[in-house]
Order: structure tokens, then C-alpha cells, then sequence
């Protein structure tokens, strides 16, 4: 018998994570340009920069199913393109070649050399290339390298070598690299401590004279093995090396940077050949000038001719500018020189078109133009012959002013959420569909930001109207013209032409009645113009602008009038032909004659219902006319009809019928981009007065209707304009705000997004003649459009923070967020407003007259922008606040209040307190002194209580109480405050100069719990890792008892908890899983059966826990560290999930499923993807999602997508394997995997 | 007998190859260090968990990689004294 597991998840990545391990520059497609490979959690992707199109622009994106650790890049001699090699968990070796014409990465190779996972002695953690591409090194933290050799064989195929060893136990390796030697033999340097003799004496003095050594390895290519080549002590601080280029006339060797260190290196060197340069340190009233630096990021770059420079960061995210003095190929003397600061980056790299992609640690990516190479501005130079070898030697530090951007300019940045620190989705603007609103970023460089499920669009042109419009056209002159000339507005009760020139201006003479209103308008035939109006159409001839001013001129002008007592209610026209439907549901049909004039024909369709719309595609290409008309009637149908003469010689004959829920409000008809086999495939777009939109195909021959796709706008009638949007025609269908309906670029596949920031009654393609965009009115105000980037689907607001956000609490009622910051090691602002005012102004002045000439350039320095420069460092001292964020009206902090005192805001809850008549206090807890390392420790520990204004954006301290333990969680909880007070749980309520404690659980948990949420009279306590655990709170009884009544069997680093139902909680942990668990139903009920829980406090306990244990129904490893989890629902009237945002910046959802059949048809797609579309990590995948505890209860949503980029005869082969008796095809299981995603997520 | 040999021959061979594998004469330092030393690797190796750390402490990810590093060449302290 097979059993069933009650709740099944889908878990979907809503926007991947943006934190990038490694990114370098390279040549992957072979086409002469450069490209930049980025790793970003378990996705690669290639992004290109291009001068032309301004910025990014993402080629390739793949999910590996795996940790990506390393990458590295290889070229072998005489190749026209770089190969990627990666190092993931997979304990395998994996190289890929990038092929644009199919845009995927081929595998070449797949060496197996060790266990899974990421270990101490399994190598991966470092991976070097040989820069001539004749030899890859991968090595582990511990002990084990291995060296690959690559070789060509024949034209083509690259093959790779056994492994070798070179193997050193009780050995740390800290960094690798491969030397540039030329084409001698490959040699790798690596950054190497053996502990052994440490290890023996117990009386630590071995420990202290440990040597940190950099190990030069050969790999010498004609005897095929790997030498121990040579070895030399340096710094003990040493972290990383960057290579010097080698080859004739080049010095080689190694640039290894330590603290306060960069020494250039190289083989066989005497101590007179080594050069060491001291990190600048930065000059101010706030800097400690003993403090020392260390090298955290960096690039080389050689010019053509030879000449090379290196861009190295500190961890302030100072760039500085590293130039070698050589002659000959040896190395007289290398400089230094402050280049410009930008933020601390994981990767920095250069590209040849002059840009320089900074991969930073925190916040987005950004792109900047080099504009110098920092040789003309006045900054101090350094040279090494300036600095002792010896690092420990003493010597006069250097020192530099910073200062704002000289050498770089931003151009670009990519959003990016990365590190999350707390996110809720709520919908405090009262739109349609919910916000996301997090709290991202480290130090002065943390927004709160707002996401929506949007696209960006540029608004280009805004200008006023004399009269509110309600509807909006563009039309050509004649079908030679490019571009619209002129824009047809129809206001209340007139039409306005105007004309596009050098301005728009309202044209006179054009022939358009201009006292009616327009319904409809359409450049037909050759040159003439047709303008539709309730009684009748008018047909203008002729129409030109002889001076190109505003006064036209027209040949002639026809008028065809309805019949007596009707009208038209509704049009469709395109270039030779014109439909009308009448109030008396009559359809009129007319074609262009060979004078481009109207014919009306013949035969005319009636029908009993009203007709609401009407819809004509274009004329294809090499027609004479379009050969479908689509009716929409108010007895629920869409009707097709033919306007091609069938075999019997008649047109509009019934083909097809379409029932639907609502009566039609809109239809368009149009051909879009998609993933047929022709590329493109005619849509018909239904729009009812419900607000649902419906997208089918429209097959182009027989005019079925197919594959039909539903989708809930918005509260009202949808109507539709046909656009173009980047390129690609769209479909902009407006209900109560805009969507458009466009095929995503990246995937193919079509997709039904908002647009950010717009409301509009009408709109309309527009082609103008440096831009192709839409036109809309809204109320009285005209303005014009454009799509920029399809791709993208969400958009970002963001509001600067001071310090590293902690925690968010939304006031709904108020529309304000309140975020509590702290940032350890960091000065705080009354420490550094007295530091500057003491700051003596003799140093002012004499640096003044230094550079006398240019004073105004060091006014400013005093006061440089946090946000570039960061906060002042001060070793074990916190800087921290509070702020409220306004993000829906003044998008800015309203309010901030510095802690004083070495104290960080570590909680913060918003009570509405019962006993002060439901007042609104914000809660914070506070502790100062805070360590973390070596252990957990602080020197006080207290709660703060704020009084919150009425308009909530003010906040009063009211009073301070002190607690034994740190509060590192607070929830409002039945009109008082709970919070945890180190392990215990406590429940407070607000007294008058104290908060006065009501009830306490003791030892609640067994650590420190660090999050509290509840529901009823029911809390589920986090913690710190020993998961959670239910806690009952029984208020009937004095004095009130808080009784822990079950916890978990696993220990769980919790980060964060929701309670999904009563009985139900989802969490997150520290290492990446996601994780349901259920209290069983009995041990619930019981919990809650009497009054004063005194059967729950008699039980005994359990293996040191509480007497039950929770139930686990699901896990899944997410490879991003959850920080914020909630039940929520993501769309208009979608249905909730369970939506989390992770520290890298993933946002992602867990889809329940609700149907079996369903749930049947998604686990054996999975199980047969995971076969037939195998990472290309090399990782297994269901290992990868079950990394630390067996997967359970969890369909990969994004191995399940990979799906949709099969080819068919793939796709055919993955469906046959899946359950044949359910019925399922390769076209309904797309759309079922189509439909978790649009009908939850976006 | 020659099978008792083998399984001896086999088990030294694993035990050189993973490091940290137990036998009966593992003492309590070995067997702590090689447990920090392997859990320091790992939070080096898992990039969410070092960034994790890093916001914890308020410095840069290659600062703490570092200091996990250097953690792991005396993790537990000194060695105890050899007892004969």
C-alpha cells in the first residue's frame, strides 16, 4: 500500500539571488568581445556590456543545482574562445564551453575526483587555471590539490589528464593561483600553513612561529608529474596573490598581499629582490591611523604593448592603483597610488571597452566607465623603496585623503536585494497586488527597498491637456510614412488633431469632424485616412502638410452615414479593411477598392445579441486582406467569422465559437513571438468586463481557437492596445491599471506583466522617429512611453538606511515601516560629530596651504557621503538606530533616533497596549556592549518603549526597563508585549515608569531564542538552534503560566518562523533548508483543554525537551540562508503561499499543491527530469536538494521549469516516461507548470 | 589472518586518505579539532553562510574567511601533554 504525505510544496525561485561568489571577464562566446561569467548562488550567467546599448545585458543564465564555489577560466593555445571550468559541491570537475547559437554551455568535461559536499580535504574550495590553458589546480582548504593537464587533441576536442597529487597533510592552503611563466612549464603558487608541528606541543610555542609559506608547484609537462618546486616563508597575514605577467620581457611572479602588505615575488628571489608597498591608511579626524588594511579584492590589467597595472581594493573599498617599474623583465620598483573608492566588491573586473563591473559584497552591482587611469590627479604616490621588506619592520605608514569619484564614473547598476535582512510583503498603497518590502544591505549601504511585480518603463514625454481625454490614436499619413504624424485625441465631446512636428501642435484643416467623438481612427489604403464616429465613418484623401506647418490640406472627403436610428458601437480596421457593428447588432463590412476608397460588401452579418467589440488582425504580408473577424456579443461568446471568400465562394461565415465567462469588453487579434516552431503564431486576446484576459491562439488557416490561457486583471472591463515594446509586438490591455501582455525575450514563452507607476484611460502605439513607444491619456494629461527591458518583471524603489538593517515592522494603518539598524564595530555618530569638531584646525589649515591652489576640492572632504565611503570604524564599539521609513508618500526616512552608549537595537515589536486603551508603542529591545566572538556577551541588556505619534512617523522614548538577557525577540501578543529574555519567555505589560512582567516561562528553550510568533493563545518560540517549540499561554489562571508543551527532534538554527496554520509552522535555518513542521492533532488539542495547563506542567519531560515532539511534513534545501517567512498571497485574488526571501537575495515561494492529480504529474516530472536533464554541476540533484536532511515533501519548481526549454522531441520523450494512463501531453503539462507560476507567483 | 591483515591495510589506507576518521585510540583533541577544523572549513566553503557571518560581525567576507582560516590551525588550543 502506498502512503501518502499529507502537503506537498512547490518551490519556486521567484527572482534568483544576486550575490555574486566570483565574476570574470572573458571571451565565452568567441566573437571578439568580452563577456562577463558570473556565479550567483547555484546560477551562472553570462552578461554582456555593451557602449551601444548602455549597460547589461544578460545572454545566458543557468541553474547548476549546485554550490558554485570557484570559477575559473582556460584558453588553449591557438583557441578563439574561453572555456569555463567550475568547482561546485559536486566533487567533480566540470568544464563547460558556451555555444551562443544554441545559447547553452556544452560539457567537456566531467572528471570525478572526490566525495559530494563541501569538506575540509575534498578540493573545490580553490580553483586555478594556467593562464595559457595548460593546466587546471583544485584544491581544498586542507591538505589535497590536484592537478589536471589539457591537451588538444585533433581540431577540436580538448583532453584532460588523470589527476595528480600533490598532496601535503595538516596543511592549509589559503589561496591558489596560476603563474603566468610563459609557455615554460606551468607552475601554481599557492598560499600554504602547515600546522604539524603545532600540533604536537602542548606547550604552544610552536604555534607561534608557525610560518605562513608560498609554495611554487611545476608542473613539468614532458615527465608528466607535479614538483614541490620551491617554497618561501612571508607574512603570516598573507590572504591572497594576483600574477604578474610573465613571458619574455615580462618580471612573472606574484603580487601576495597580507595586512599592511603587498610584496611582489617570484621564484628563486633573494629578500634584495623582493619589493613590499604598505597599504595607505585613510587621513581624517574619524581615523584611526594605526589601524591596518588587508587586500580583499583586485584585478590585473595589461595594455597593449606589455604594460599592466593592478586595481587593488581594501576593505573600505579603496581602489588603489599598484604600477610596476621594470626593465628588462626585472622589477626595480613597484608604486601605489589611492585610484578612486567604490564599494567593497567580490569581484572586480576590467573589460577593454573601458568599463570596470564592481560584483559588490553587498547592495547592487554596478558598472562604471574608466575615465582615467589615475595618473593625472594629485593623490600621493608610494613607492616600495620607500617600505622595509619585512613587514614587521617599522616604517612611516603612508596615508591619503579619500575623496569622491575622479578616475571612474558610475554608468550602470543592476538592482540588486542582496544581503536581505528582513522582508514582508504587504499592500500598504492600496494597489492591486501586494508589495515586497525589504530591508537589504550592510552598513551605509543598506536601502529599504520596494519591490514590485512590475515592468520598468521610460517615460519620455508628459504634457498637459486643455480637456480630459478619453481616448487616444496615432496615425500615419500614407503607408510610406515611418512615422505617426499625427495623434487624434478625443476629449468629452470633440476630437483634437494634433501634429507632430518639431512641437505638437493641434492641427487645422485635417478634414476629421471635429465635433463628434471619435471612435476610431486608421490610416487605409494608399494615403487616406478613415475616422469612425457613432454615426458614420469618414474618409479623408490626400491629407499632407505642404509647409510642414499645422495647416493640412486633403484632395477629398467622403462620408458614409449609418442608417436612421442606429449607430456604431464598436470597429475593427486595419489597412484595406473596416468592420462595424451597429446597435442594432448589425456587422457592416467594407474593403479598400482599387482608389483606396470603401467599398461596403454585400453580404453583412446580424445578429440577436448586442456586439460589444470587434477585432481584425493586420493584413499579412502579401495579402490583400486579414482573413478573420472576431465578434464579441453579450451572450458570452467570441464568434469567428471569415473574410476570405471558402469553397462556396462566402465570407463572413460562422468558423468558430468561443464561451466564456463574462461579456467581452475588448478583443485584439496579432501575431507575437513565441516558441512554435515558426517563431511566431497569431493570438487572439480576450478582454471580459470581469477583468479576465484571455489569451488563445487563433490558428491561422482555420481560425480555431486553442490553447486558450486565463488571467484576472483588475476590477474592471479590460480593453486592449496593440504596441511595441522593445521591439516585439505586445499587447497592452488596461483594466484598473495596466498590464502588458508580451513574449519574455529571455525564455520565449509569453508572459502578462503590470507596468510600474501608471494609470491610463487610453493608449495607443506609437511610432515616432528617434523612438517606437505608446501614447496614453490619463485624465488630462498626455504622455508617451517606452519599454526598456523586457526581461526584467520586477521593479525596485529604494530608500537609503544609515546603518545594517536588522528588523522591519510594518504600520499598515499609518503606512510607515519602523527598522531598527545596528553595526558593530562602527563609530558612532555623537562620537564622530565631536571628533570632527575637535579636530584641530591647524591640520585644516596646513593641508589648505599644501594645496593651496585648489581649495575647494578639500572643503568638502570632512563631510564625505557615508553611502560611498562608509562609517568610521571603532573596534568593539556599535553605532545604532531606529528609523521610519514613509515608502508610499515621501519614498524617505521620516524620522531617525541615534542609540547612544554603545547600544544596538537587537528587537523591535509594535504593541497596541490593551491597558492604555489600545495606544500604539514600539517596542525595542536594546542591548550594549554586544560581542559575538568568542562567545556571546554583552554589558546590559534593556527594553525600550516609544510612544508612536498619531500619524505614526513620530517616536517619544517613554521608558527604558532593564532585563537579565537579551531580548532578541518581541511580539505584540494579546494586547501586551512578549519578548524573550535570553532563553526565557516573558510576557510584559506597560506600567507607568517600567514594563511590569505578567507571565515567564524559565529555560524556555534551550539556548537563546531569537523569534517569537503566535497565534490565539498559542506562541511558537524560535531557537537560536534548537528549532522551535510551542509554548501555551493560560491567562485564566493568576498567577498567568506560559507552558512549553512540545518541541522538535532536530536541531534547527532557526533564522525564522511563521505560523502557517494553529498546528503548523514554516521556518527557515542558518543553513539553508526550509522546513514545515505540525504539532500532532491530539497533543494540540490537549494543550488547550484545560484552564490552567496543570496536566501540561506535570509531564514529563523528554530527553530534555519538552514531553512531545513536533512532526516534520516537509524540508528542502534552498542554498540561500531564508531570513523572512510568510504566509501571504502574491497576486490580485491569487491564492497564498508561503513567500521567503533569503540573505543572498533570492526571493522565493512554496506553492501547496491542491490537487493529487496534479501533484502525481509533478513528482514523476521530476524524477524523470532529474534523469534526463541532469545538472550540469555534475551534482545529483535530489543529493543537492537533500544536502543536509533528506528532501521531503518538496517538488523542485525550477528543475521542474527546465521543462519549458526542452525541444519538443525532448519534451515528447520526458512526458512519455511520465504517468501515460493520466492523460497528460506535452503541451498540457506545460501549461500546468506555466500555471503554478502565474496563477501564485509571478 | 590474512583477511584481519587486509582490513587493517584497508582501514589505515581510509583513515590517511579522510582525515578525521576515528579509531579507538582518537583522544578527545584529536577529535575535537578535527570537528572545528571541519566545521570551520565549512562555513568558508558554503558562500551564505560566510556572508552570514560576515554581516554578523560587521566586516568584509574575505576578513572573516581569513580569520576561520587562521581559527583552523589551533582551533581546540594546545595539545595535551604526552602521558607515557
Amino acid at each position: 500500500m502506498t502512503s501518502f504525505s499529507t502537503m506537498s510544496m512547490y518551490a519556486l525561485t521567484v527572482q534568483s539571488p544576486s550575490a555574486t561568489q566570483e565574476a570574470l571577464v572573458g571571451d565565452f562566446c568567441g566573437n571578439g568581445k568580452q563577456q562577463i561569467l558570473s556565479a550567483n548562488g547555484s546560477r551562472l550567467a553570462l552578461l554582456e556590456v555593451s557602449r551601444r546599448q548602455k549597460g547589461f545585458h544578460e545572454i545566458f543564465s543557468q541553474d547548476v543545482f549546485g554550490i558554485i564555489r570557484n570559477i575559473a577560466k582556460f584558453r588553449l593555445a591557438g583557441g578563439t574562445k574561453d572555456m569555463i571550468a567550475i568547482s561546485t559541491d559536486s566533487g567533480r570537475l566540470v568544464t563547460f564551453e558556451y555555444h551562443p547559437a544554441e545559447n547553452k554551455l556544452a560539457t567537456l568535461h566531467f572528471e570525478t575526483f572526490g566525495k559530494s559536499g563541501v569538506r575540509r580535504v575534498v578540493p573545490g574550495e580553490y580553483l586555478a587555471a594556467d593562464p595559457k590553458g595548460r593546466a587546471i589546480m583544485l584544491a581544498s582548504i586542507e591538505k589535497n590539490k590536484l592537478v589536471y593537464v589539457l591537451t588538444r587533441t585533433g581540431q577540436m576536442d580538448i583532453a584532460i589528464s588523470s589527476p595528480l597529487e600533490a598532496h601535503k597533510p595538516q596543511t592549509l592552503v589559503h589561496y591558489l593561483l596560476g603563474l603566468d611563466v610563459g609557455y615554460d612549464n606551468p607552475i601554481f603558487g599557492a598560499l600554504e600553513l602547515d600546522y604539524s608541528s603545532s600540533e604536537t606541543d602542548p606547550t604552544g610555542e610552536a604555534y607561534e612561529v608557525l610560518e605562513k609559506e608560498l609554495v611554487y608547484y611545476e608542473l613539468d609537462l614532458g615527465l608528466n608529474h607535479i614538483v614541490r618546486k620551491w617554497s618561501e616563508p612571508v607574512d603570516r597575514t598573507s590572504n591572497i596573490l594576483f600574477r604578474v605577467p610573465g613571458g619574455p620581457n615580462a618580471p612573472s611572479g606574484v603580487l601576495c598581499c597580507g595586512e599592511d602588505n603587498i610584496s611582489y615575488r617570484r621564484m628563486y628571489n633573494k629578500s634584495s629582490d623582493i619589493h613590499r608597498l604598505a597599504i595607505p591608511r585613510r587621513e581624517g579626524p574619524t581615523e584611526d591611523p594605526n589601524r591596518t588594511r588587508i587586500i580583499v579584492s583586485g584585478t590585473l590589467y595589461t595594455l597593449k604593448g606589455g604594460d599592466f597595472f593592478y586595481l587593488l581594493q581594501t576593505e573600505d573599498g579603496d581602489v588603489f592603483k599598484v604600477t610596476f617599474d621594470t626593465a628588462g623583465g626585472v622589477v626595480n620598483s613597484i608604486k601605489i597610488k589611492y585610484f578612486d573608492t567604490i564599494p567593497v566588491a567580490t569581484s572586480i573586473c576590467i573589460l577593454r571597452a573601458g568599463f570596470v563591473f564592481c560584483a559588490c559584497e553587498s547592495g547592487d552591482r554596478i558598472l562604471y566607465e574608466l575615465e582615467a587611469l589615475g595618473d593625472e590627479t594629485d593623490d600621493p604616490e608610494y613607492s616600495s623603496s620607500q617600505f622595509p621588506t619585512d613587514p614587521l619592520a617599522s616604517f612611516a605608514p603612508p596615508f591619503f585623503r579619500p575623496r569622491p569619484l575622479k578616475n571612474l564614473t558610475a554608468v550602470e547598476t543592476i538592482a540588486s536585494l542582496h544581503p536581505i535582512m528582513d522582508m514582508e510583503v504587504s499592500d500598504m498603497t492600496g494597489e492591486d497586488a501586494p508589495q515586497i518590502y525589504t530591508v537589504s544591505g550592510t552598513g551605509a549601504r543598506s536601502t529599504f527597498r520596494t519591490t514590485r511585480n512590475a515592468l520598468q518603463v521610460l517615460d519620455l514625454i508628459e504634457s498637459p491637456l486643455p480637456q480630459q481625454a478619453t481616448g487616444v490614436w496615432t496615425t500615419k499619413l500614407s503607408t510610406e510614412d515611418d512615422t505617426d504624424t499625427l495623434i487624434i485625441l478625443c476629449l468629452l465631446s470633440r476630437t483634437l488633431v494634433l501634429k507632430i512636428g518639431e512641437d505638437v501642435e493641434e492641427a487645422s484643416n485635417t478634414g476629421f469632424l471635429d465635433d463628434v467623438i471619435t471612435l476610431g481612427v486608421q490610416q487605409f489604403g494608399e494615403d487616406c485616412i478613415i475616422q469612425i464616429h457613432p454615426r458614420g465613418i469618414r474618409h479623408i484623401r490626400g491629407l499632407r502638410f505642404p509647409d510642414d506647418d499645422s495647416a493640412g490640406e486633403h484632395t477629398d472627403l467622403t462620408d458614409w452615414s449609418v442608417p436612421p436610428h442606429r449607430t456604431i458601437v464598436a470597429y475593427a480596421a486595419n489597412n484595406r479593411q473596416v468592420a462595424i457593428a451597429l446597435s442594432s447588432g448589425e456587422i457592416y463590412y467594407f474593403e479598400c477598392d482599387q482608389d483606396s476608397s470603401l467599398a461596403k460588401a454585400d453580404d453583412e452579418i446580424s445578429l440577436e445579441h448586442t456586439i460589444t467589440c470587434l477585432a481584425m488582425p493586420d493584413v499579412p504580408e502579401g495579402s490583400v486582406r486579414s482573413y478573420f473577424l472576431a465578434v464579441g456579443c453579450s451572450d458570452q461568446t467570441i464568434r469567428i467569422y471569415n473574410l476570405s471568400p471558402d469553397q462556396d465562394n462566402t465570407i463572413l461565415v460562422n468558423i468558430s465559437l468561443q464561451v466564456v465567462s463574462a461579456a467581452p469588453s475588448a478583443l485584439s487579434i496579432c501575431y507575437m513571438r513565441d516558441r512554435s516552431p515558426q517563431g511566431y503564431s497569431q493570438y487572439l486576446h480576450i478582454g471580459l468586463r470581469s477583468g479576465i484576459y484571455i489569451r488563445s491562439t487563433l490558428d491561422e488557416h482555420t481560425g480555431e481557437i486553442g490553447d486558450t490561457r486565463r488571467r484576472f486583471l483588475g476590477p474592471a472591463p479590460v480593453r486592449f492596445a496593440r504596441v511595441t515594446a522593445a521591439g516585439e509586438s505586445a499587447i497592452l490591455a488596461m483594466t484598473s491599471r495596466p498590464w502588458l501582455s508580451y513574449t519574455n525575450p529571455r525564455t520565449g514563452s509569453m508572459a502578462t506583466t503590470p507596468l510600474a507607476n501608471q494609470t491610463f484611460d487610453a493608449a495607443w502605439n506609437f511610432e515616432g522617429s528617434s523612438f517606437k513607444g505608446v501614447i496614453c491619456v490619463s485624465a488630462s494629461e498626455l504622455r508617451i512611453f517606452a519599454f526598456v527591458d523586457l526581461a526584467n518583471n520586477t521593479t525596485q524603489e529604494s530608500i537609503p538606511l544609515k546603518y545594517t538593517p536588522r528588523k522591519m515592522i510594518g504600520y499598515p494603518e499609518q503606512q510607515v515601516y519602523y527598522v531598527i539598524e545596528n553595526d558593530g564595530n562602527t563609530m558612532d555618530a555623537v562620537t564622530q560629530a565631536k571628533l570632527k569638531a575637535d579636530e584641530p584646525n591647524g591640520f585644516k589649515k596646513e593641508h589648505e596651504s599644501e594645496n593651496g591652489d585648489a581649495p575647494d576640492a578639500d572643503t568638502n572632504e570632512d563631510d564625505l557621503p557615508a553611502a560611498d565611503f562608509g562609517h568610521p570604524r571603532q573596534p568593539g564599539h556599535w553605532a545604532s538606530c531606529i528609523q521610519v521609513v514613509d515608502p508610499v508618500t515621501e519614498k524617505a526616512v521620516v524620522t531617525t533616533i541615534e542609540l547612544e552608549n554603545n547600544q544596538s537595537a537587537v528587537s523591535a515589536a509594535l504593541v497596541p497596549f490593551e491597558s492604555q486603551n489600545n495606544e500604539v508603542f514600539l517596542a525595542v529591545g536594546v542591548v550594549s556592549g554586544l560581542t559575538f566572538s568568542p562567545a556571546f556577551k554583552f554589558a546590559g541588556a534593556s527594553i525600550q518603549l516609544y510612544k508612536v505619534s498619531d500619524d505614526g512617523r513620530d517616536l517619544k522614548l517613554v521608558h527604558e526597563t532593564e532585563v537579565d538577557d537579551a531580548p532578541l525577540a518581541a511580539i505584540p501578543f494579546k494586547g501586551k508585549l512578549a519578548v524573550s529574555v535570553g532563553a526565557d519567555l516573558c510576557i510584559f505589560d506597560c506600567g507607568m515608569k517600567n514594563l511590569l512582567r505578567k507571565a515567564q516561562a524559565r529555560k524556555c528553550t534551550t539556548n537563546r531564542i531569537v523569534g517569537i510568533t503566535s497565534q490565539g493563545s498559542r506562541l511558537v518560540v524560535s531557537d537560536q538552534n534548537q528549532s522551535v517549540t510551542y509554548v501555551v499561554h493560560k491567562d485564566l489562571i493568576h498567577p498567568n503560566r506560559l507552558i512549553p508543551f512540545a518541541d522538535d527532534s532536530v536541531s534547527r538554527w532557526t533564522t525564522c518562523a511563521e505560523m502557517l496554520d494553529y498546528d503548523t509552522t514554516v521556518g527557515g535555518d542558518k543553513f539553508g533548508n526550509m522546513w514545515i513542521v505540525r504539532c500532532p492533532p491530539k497533543i494540540s488539542e490537549l494543550a488547550d483543554e484545560t484552564i490552567d495547563g496543570q496536566h501540561l506542567t506535570q509531564e514529563k519531560g523528554f530527553l530534555g525537551g519538552t514531553a512531545n515532539r513536533l512532526d516534520l511534513l516537509m524540508h528542502y534545501f534552498t542554498n540561500d540562508i531564508p531570513v523572512a517567512v510568510q504566509k501571504t498571497s502574491l497576486l490580485n485574488g491569487g491564492e497564498r503561499v508561503i513567500f521567503w526571501a533569503g540573505l543572498q537575495g533570492t526571493l522565493g515561494a512554496m506553492i501547496p499543491f491542491q490537487s493529487r492529480r496534479d501533484f502525481k504529474m509533478f513528482q514523476s516530472l521530476e524524477l524523470v527530469l532529474r534523469n534526463d536533464d541532469k545538472p550540469i554541476s555534475g551534482r545529483d540533484h535530489l543529493a543537492f536538494r537533500s544536502y543536509y536532511t533528506p528532501c521531503k515533501g518538496a517538488i523542485d519548481g525550477d528543475l521542474v521549469e527546465r521543462f519549458l526549454l526542452l525541444s519538443r522531441d525532448e519534451r515528447d520523450s520526458v512526458v512519455a516516461q511520465i504517468v501515460p494512463q493520466a492523460g497528460w501531453t506535452s503541451d498540457s503539462v506545460e501549461d500546468a507548470i506555466w500555471n503554478m507560476r502565474a496563477m501564485y507567483a509571478f | 589472518m590474512a583477511d584481519k591483515l587486509r582490513n587493517q591495510q584497508q582501514l589505515e589506507s581510509l583513515a590517511a586518505r579522510y582525515i578525521g576518521t576515528g579509531t579507538s585510540d582518537t583522544t578527545k583533541f584529536e577529535f575535537t579539532s578535527n570537528m572545528a577544523r571541519d566545521s570551520l572549513a565549512s562555513y568558508v566553503g558554503h558562500p551564505p553562510m560566510l556572508q552570514y557571518m560576515s554581516i554578523g560581525l560587521g566586516q568584509s567576507k574575505e576578513r572573516t574567511r581569513i580569520q576561520m582560516l587562521e581559527r583552523m590551525v589551533r582551533p581546540v588550543g594546545n595539545p595535551p601533554e604526552q602521558q607515557d
